[in-house]
């Protein structure tokens, strides 16, 4: 025991570790309301193992190259050991990973997470959110199914809707005149080296950010207001033991859920491996119906909800102008919302159906994106897109008009 | 919050129904049962004696299926492997893509995954929807896979069948079946594209449909063949993280005795 202690204290001279665990875990104080929405966080620190390490094992065994990608992943399904329990962790990983994703920022959209002081919280947070779109997106040509091969075709193509570079633009990406296997082996480089560095570069930032402000919580009381004689707050307590084991039972509930469908229905009936995708990419054949994976169907809803032109450019323009508009947005929301309160249980009414319907529009949405377009669909898709802005963008109004309940000094 | 939710999964939870939607032929159902050994054996040997003649299933291996389908390796050889073939090879063919190009307007799919793609109802309803047609080049053509390009390879042993007009059941504009608002009985109405059987196959009516059932059961298998050891390996886990959530749940209840 003494000989353990002369080493940490051997490395510690050296190597702030101990210092390292008492501020991030020993020692962090974080408030002792957190409830159900504060879990999200811990789980996409899960799913981001649970995709670097199935992403490395798949590595080992994929082959990207246009004539040899599909046939090795059903090779990785078929003769690799345990090949398709890694692959389904991984595919099924994705899907998982959007949806506490979104849970998250649900929560900070909840609970005013991002506001003074967590604006660099919220911004590395939406950094990382748009990583991992591109991530996924790049991750989703790999297989080079049919609906690998073609949404990539019509996601890139949105490039060459922008004014003179746009063709240009496009080619660029894609490194050839159509997408081919120069396309997949770059998307490959970028999905399984460039992208997760800065992903987890990122992560290590969010939470640096996070632990240098605190923990905001349910009720959006600063806890550092009220400390004890030795500095500690006294509605904080140590994230470990107290959140690692609390967080211990969440990840159990969230596994037996992620497992249940690695092991009994990894295709989610379409939604998670798109059944066009089990037929390898032929350049000749157009699929019937072309949709994105569900995590992108809401801002491709708002991309087909614009039908027309404005200023002598096309319809096709100003949806790419309003999906990343959409997702633009989120940027600035810490300097939108000029609430006095943080959490929606001390705001005013008008904030809280503005983000009722903010989050029906945003579902709505989402199932829009996965049908095919008609008439009626394309109205409702205009209606939830102008919903969607309208959360944003009327925000440093309402937030200010309404009286808002006061917030309690202690949690 | 509870209400938010409530109303959130009231709004968007029958819209879903229709992202899954998907051609208007109307396929019969089959339930799959990969346990049933003997059906995915009659499948395979009717896939490996009727289909891979033109068809592969190019990203299988002959063994996998005989483990699989508990077919001792000397019996696989002897009486299901192709002339030239080792067991350990993938499920192909000699057939030149471009000759099956040539000979039937595209080159015959891989089918290892068919299943997959196009559903085992699809291929269940596929399988005996043959029918005379003298307008085409092989003399027949599909109920559900309009102008195919294949001939009817099942044809001895289902026999011919041709469209006729006959009663057959009517349906409303949304495809739900009519029934007298008075006796509660099916409604029938003429229609002119009733599939009937016009010469007897080798095979009676019933006997024809396990064929098909089997094949189709089959194809399932081999679409995802982990599905036989996911299930069972998926039990272990799913018992374990419980037993894992009742430990860590006790633990959690243990510290935070001490919080209020």
């Amino acid at each position: 025991m003494a000989a353990l202690k002369n080493l940490m204290g051997w490395i510690d001279d050296r190597l702030p570790v101990t210092q390292a665990y008492e501020k991030h875990m020993s020692k962090y104080y974080a408030p002792k309301n957190f409830n159900f929405f504060y879990i999200f966080g811990v789980l996409s620190m899960v799913m981001l193992v649970n995709q670097i390490l199935t992403g490395i094992w798949l590595t080992m065994s994929y082959t990207p190259s246009a004539e040899a990608a599909f046939a090795s992943v059903e090779y990785i399904m078929r003769d690799v050991e345990y090949g398709w329990l890694i692959r389904y962790m991984h595919s099924t990983g994705a899907s998982a990973f959007f949806v506490v994703i979104y849970l998250h920022m649900f929560r900070g959209l909840l609970y005013g997470s991002y506001q003074k002081p967590r604006e660099l919280v919220w911004l590395f947070g939406m950094a990382i959110y748009l990583l991992l779109m591109a991530e996924a997106f790049m991750g989703y040509l790999l297989p080079w199914g049919q609906m690998s091969y073609w949404g990539a075709q019509v996601i890139i193509s949105l490039f060459s809707a922008i004014p003179v570079i746009g063709p240009d633009l496009a080619q660029w990406v894609r490194g050839d005149y159509l997408i081919s296997g120069i396309t997949l082996n770059r998307f490959f480089s970028l999905h399984v080296i460039a992208l997760p560095l800065v992903l987890v570069a990122l992560v290590v930032l969010h939470l640096l950010a996070l632990h240098h402000v605190g923990s905001n919580n349910p009720k959006g009381v600063d806890i550092k207001k009220h400390k004890d004689e030795n500095g500690v707050p006294l509605d904080g307590i140590p994230f470990h033991p107290f959140y690692s084991v609390h967080d211990l039972v969440g990840i159990a509930v969230f596994l037996f859920v992620f497992c249940s469908v690695v092991f009994f229905f990894p295709e989610m009936g379409g939604y998670f491996l798109e059944k066009p995708n089990f037929e390898a990419a032929n350049p000749l054949k157009t699929p019937e119906h072309i949709a994105p994976v569900w995590y992108f169907t809401p801002f491709y809803a708002i991309l087909r909800a614009v039908t027309f032109s404005l200023f002598g450019l096309d319809a096709k323009f100003w949806g790419v102008v309003a999906m990343g508009g959409a997702i633009a947005i989120l940027f600035v929301l810490p300097w939108l919302d000029r609430s006095p309160v943080k959490s929606m249980l001390y705001k005013g009414w008008i904030s809280k159906i503005f983000l009722f319907v903010f989050c029906i529009s945003f579902v709505v949405l989402g199932v829009l994106g996965v049908l095919p377009s008609t008439e009626l669909r394309t109205t409702i898709a205009q209606i939830a897109s102008v919903v969607y802005f309208a959360y944003f963008i009327l925000m440093p109004w309402y937030t200010r008009w309404e009286s808002t309940k006061p917030v309690p000094e202690r949690v | 919050m509870k209400k938010f939710f409530a109303t959130i999964a009231l709004v968007v939870l029958p819209s879903l129904g229709f992202a899954a939607g998907g051609s208007g032929v109307e396929l019969q159902h089959m339930s799959v049962d990969l346990h049933d050994k003997s059906s995915l054996q009659r499948g395979l040997q009717t896939f490996t004696n009727y289909c891979m003649g033109c068809h592969e299933a190019g990203y299988a291996r002959f063994e996998r299926a005989a483990v699989d389908l508990g077919i001792p390796a000397n019996l696989f050889e002897e009486n299901l492997l192709p002339a030239g073939k080792k067991i350990g090879d993938l499920m192909s063919n000699s057939m030149d893509s471009a000759d099956g190009k040539g000979w039937f307007g595209a080159p015959p799919p891989d089918l290892t995954m068919v299943a997959r793609v196009r559903g085992k109802d699809w291929v269940y309803s596929y399988l005996q929807a043959f029918y005379e047609d003298e307008s085409r080049p092989w003399g027949v053509n599909n109920t559900v896979f309009p102008n195919v390009g294949m001939p009817n390879v099942l044809e001895a042993l289902q026999g011919v069948r041709h469209l006729t007009c006959a009663q057959a059941p009517a349906h409303d504009e949304n495809g739900k079946p009519l029934f007298d608002t008075l006796t509660g009985d099916a409604l029938t109405e003429e229609q002119c594209n009733v599939v009937v059987q016009k010469t007897a196959g080798q095979l009676t009516e019933d006997e024809f449909e396990q064929v098909a059932y089997d094949l189709t059961n089959f194809l399932v298998y081999m679409g995802e063949p982990s599905r036989l050891k996911s299930e069972s390996l998926g039990l272990k886990v799913l018992l374990f993280i419980i037993l894992f959530g009742i430990f860590a749940y006790l633990l959690n209840k243990e510290y935070w005795k001490e919080i209020h």
